[in-house]
């Protein structure tokens, strides 16, 4: 037996130690770092990658960014204020900004038409987006919306507006009085009075009656362009989109077949193709005498384009809400229109919102496309009217840059929106 | 006595077209195939008013014509003399060719980025995501004009890499990047390369033959071959022997500096390599999203069942994890493919001759045949597309978890 135990000292602490802070290693900023980016050998040659990545990222940005030149009237003199530094040439941005935003050819002294269209766009849009925090009222102002929007951008007589929103008046006069007798009297009958109120009144003589100064279509363009293909074709297919959704699901062999071809057909073709029809064939299938201009045929067809897109959609979000929503709403004694209406839509709609948030935002990145057939919109403006300019050829980044960011900030606030829209919907699972 | 009797049925009255759920649907449909009928009459008769007005009629006799046109990128034999059918059908390969790149490229990016957007690396993650979102949320057009500026208007000139002190030096001194395009080596092929083009097909098939017998040994016997090296053994050995056996048979022709331009070897045109390079990093964004959600969408629990059965981890992933996440991966992965395909269609953007270019653009500009162009570029969009679907329907089919 050993007895080394017995003749070493006890060792008997006495006093407590000071309490140390934990090692350098093992807090705050020190561990995060070993968690999350070098925690093992992989980890930290991702991570040293990834940072040189941003280096070789920044070191080329920052300098064009600060070093940037604001004030110039040409490359030339851009070039001569920077002295062979590294910088971008705002001045581009400074000088041509109207172009961008509004095209080459609209009024300057009108900008502030359509800059307040775009204004009153968000208080139009807002009690729609976000139906808690403003007051219902105010709904009222958004139906108002598109006339009012058409009149401050194209201006003219103030009657055209007018009567375009009588005809919804008393297409929904007529819809409020027989929809309790019978839905389907009820909506078609309002839409053939809504017809015929248009067909009536465009015998008037309005011309010049009331009018603001006109500016015609094709004086259109820059960013402007844009947002009014984007949102006249995303809020016109929606409507659309549901009925063909519903067409598409229907009993009735017919108009089933008819919505699967045009939306198979919509679907299996680029979009370019269908803009080459607007621009080049569309003209063929109207009456000799009917001047439609360009940028009619288009909404034409990028609302066909996209009703397609959003009839599969929402044909999604009928198809994975459960049979027992459609058996209850027959048990019930609902008829079609009164089922639709009542209990499957709200539901289905819910369950489509983002699916049809990616086409809307889908939808306005591919307005640019229009600038392959010779229309001016933001790219189309770049490419044309800017880079062909004796003082700005040879500027490519600033502008193509800008462009980029504009639809980078429109697409990212929508999906955004988005996002959230469906944490405040999801009303299961909480 | 009363008798009760059903109520009688009447005989068909007109008002049941109305009334009768049973007969109204009749009514409904009738209407509907009137209005579509009637409004295809309307622009049929529009269509054939305007066309007499204008002197014009619907031929397709110009597709035999001599084009007159030059295509500076072709995958088969054609000069402008050839037929305006046959630049068509350029065209068509080369959208072909350029989706299938973009195809493969974009399959690769998304794929390695969204793995790493699931990365416990923070850095790594918030780069990939501000990858994704930076390329989803711009025009696919921006994209594909800013990588062809690029292109055209930072890489040096040809005349560049002459002199004794050039201002650009061929990378490996075989691959020259241009403003007029990617200059590459290009393979002859000299006599014997076929036998090593048949070893070469040979030694793929003895890959999967080597891993169907390391599968079924597995199976019978529990016996674990390993299957990583002796793969790509099988694969590049015989092939590297035989070329050396067989005294060098494929040599490489480099591009030489001639004049003011590159001679010899592959040029690939600026237009291709940026409608290619938009598409496959646009594209890529997407399929990062798809690839993320399906590796979520399995749920944590069968990875850690995988793990109680003592499963090592790159098998819980190859035999558990991604098998599911390929069931939600695929039917979104195919429609990309298909966006490709049909994004290809904006090359017309930066002047790469893909069938837009030539059918919608210079043959419908030189003939005035809008109408008979258009239709037929619709159609060939159409037909790929519903193949595709096809294809795609079949697989989902495959797929589809069978329950009850």
């Amino acid at each position: 037996m050993s007895d080394t135990h017995q003749q070493s000292i006890g060792f008997v602490r006495d006093s407590m130690l000071p309490q140390v802070a934990p090692p350098l290693g093992e807090t705050g900023i020190f561990k995060w770092m070993k968690a999350n980016m070098f925690s093992s050998i992989a980890n930290g040659a991702l991570t040293l990658a990834a940072l040189a990545a941003i280096y070789y990222l920044l070191s080329g940005v920052l300098p064009w960014l600060l070093n940037g030149v604001w004030q110039a009237d040409s490359i030339r003199e851009c070039r001569e204020i920077l002295d062979g530094k590294v910088g971008g040439c705002f001045a581009v941005l400074a000088e041509r900004w109207n172009q961008l935003l509004f095209g080459f050819k609209y009024p300057s002294e009108l900008y502030w038409r359509p800059t307040l269209a775009f204004v009153l766009l968000f208080v139009a849009i807002a009690p729609v987006l976000f139906r808690k925090v403003f007051p219902a009222q105010m709904l009222w102002f958004s139906a108002l919306y598109p006339f009012v929007a058409y009149f401050l951008i194209w201006g003219g007589s103030v009657l055209i507006p007018l009567f375009a929103l009588l005809g919804f008046v008393l297409g929904y006069v007529f819809y409020s009085t027989f929809v309790a007798r019978s839905f389907a009297l009820g909506s078609f009958g309002g839409i053939l009075v809504a017809m015929a109120v248009w067909y009536i009144t465009g015998f008037l003589p309005i011309e010049g009656v009331l009018a603001t100064e006109a500016v015609a279509s094709r004086d259109m363009g820059g960013f402007m362009l844009n947002l009014i293909l984007g949102t006249v074709c995303v809020s016109l297919s929606i409507p659309f989109g549901i009925a063909l959704a519903l067409g598409r699901q229907s009993d009735m062999l017919i108009i089933k077949w008819i919505c699967v071809v045009f939306i198979e057909f919509i679907r299996g073709v680029p979009l370019i193709t269908l803009l080459f029809v607007a621009s080049v064939m569309l003209a063929y299938f109207f009456p000799p005498d009917a001047n439609i201009d360009l940028i009619l045929r288009v909404i034409i067809m990028i609302t066909m384009f996209a009703s397609a897109y959003i009839a599969e959609v929402i044909r999604g979000g009928l198809a994975a809400l459960p049979t027992g929503q459609y058996e209850a709403g027959d048990s019930l004694g609902l008829d079609y229109a009164q089922k639709m209406r009542l209990i499957v839509l709200p539901q289905a709609l819910k369950i489509s919102i983002p699916g049809i948030v990616n086409v809307a935002v889908g939808l306005f990145k591919d307005t640019t496309l229009v600038s392959v057939i010779s229309m001016f919109d933001l790219v189309g403006t770049i490419r044309g009217p800017v880079q062909a300019s004796s003082e700005w050829n040879g500027v490519y980044w600033e502008l193509l840059g800008s462009a980029a960011l504009l639809f980078f900030v429109v697409c990212y606030g929508i999906s955004q929106y988005s996002q959230w829209l469906e944490r405040q919907l999801q009303t299961d699972h909480r | 006595m009363t008798v009760l009797s059903d109520p009688p049925v009447g005989s068909f009255r007109l008002s049941m077209l109305i009334y009768d759920s049973k007969y109204r649907s009749y009514t409904f449909q009738f209407i509907a195939l009137m209005i579509v009928i009637s409004l295809f009459a309307y622009l049929g008769s529009n269509l054939l008013t305007n066309l007499q007005a204008a002197g014009l009629n619907i031929s397709y006799g110009f597709l035999g014509e001599s084009s007159n046109y030059d295509i500076n990128q072709s995958l088969i034999d054609y000069s402008s003399r050839s037929t305006h059918l046959r630049a068509a059908f350029v065209g068509a390969l080369n959208t072909l060719l350029v989706a299938f790149l973009a195809c493969i490229t974009a399959t690769i990016i998304g794929v390695i980025a969204g793995v790493l957007r699931l990365s416990p690396n923070w850095l790594v993650r918030k780069l990939m995501a501000a990858y994704v979102e930076a390329f989803r949320n711009v025009p696919v057009l921006i994209w594909i004009i800013i990588i062809f500026t690029i292109l055209t208007a930072v890489l040096p000139a040809p005349s560049a890499f002459r002199g004794e002190n050039p201002d650009a030096t061929m990378l490996f001194g075989a691959i020259a990047f241009t403003n007029r395009g990617l200059y590459l080596p290009a393979p002859i092929w000299g006599p014997g390369s076929l036998i090593l083009g048949v070893i070469f097909v040979a030694s793929i098939i003895g890959v999967f033959a080597y891993r169907s017998y390391a599968t079924k040994l597995l199976f019978d016997t529990g016996r674990l071959l390993p299957m990583g090296w002796p793969s790509f053994a099988i694969l590049i050995l015989p092939t590297l022997l035989a070329y050396f056996i067989l005294g060098r048979p494929v040599t490489l022709e480099y591009p030489e500096l001639a004049g003011f331009n590159f001679q010899g070897g592959i040029q690939i045109l600026g237009s291709l390599i940026a409608l290619w390079w938009a598409l496959a990093i646009y594209t890529g964004a997407f399929i990062a999203e798809n690839v993320r959600a399906g590796i979520q969408s399995v749920s944590k629990g069968q990875a850690e069942a995988a793990a109680s059965l003592g499963m090592r981890p790159n098998r819980t992933m190859n035999l558990v994890v991604l098998p599911q996440a390929l069931r939600v991966i695929i039917p979104p992965l195919i429609s990309n493919y298909l966006n490709i395909t049909k994004n290809s269609s904006l090359a017309i953007a930066v002047g790469y001759m893909d069938i837009t270019g030539t059918l919608g653009g210079i043959t419908l500009n030189q003939t005035g045949r809008a109408i008979e162009c258009i239709l037929l570029l619709m159609a060939f969009y159409l037909v790929i597309s519903l193949t595709i679907s096809g294809l795609m329907n079949v697989y989902n089919n495959a797929v589809k978890l069978k329950e009850r």
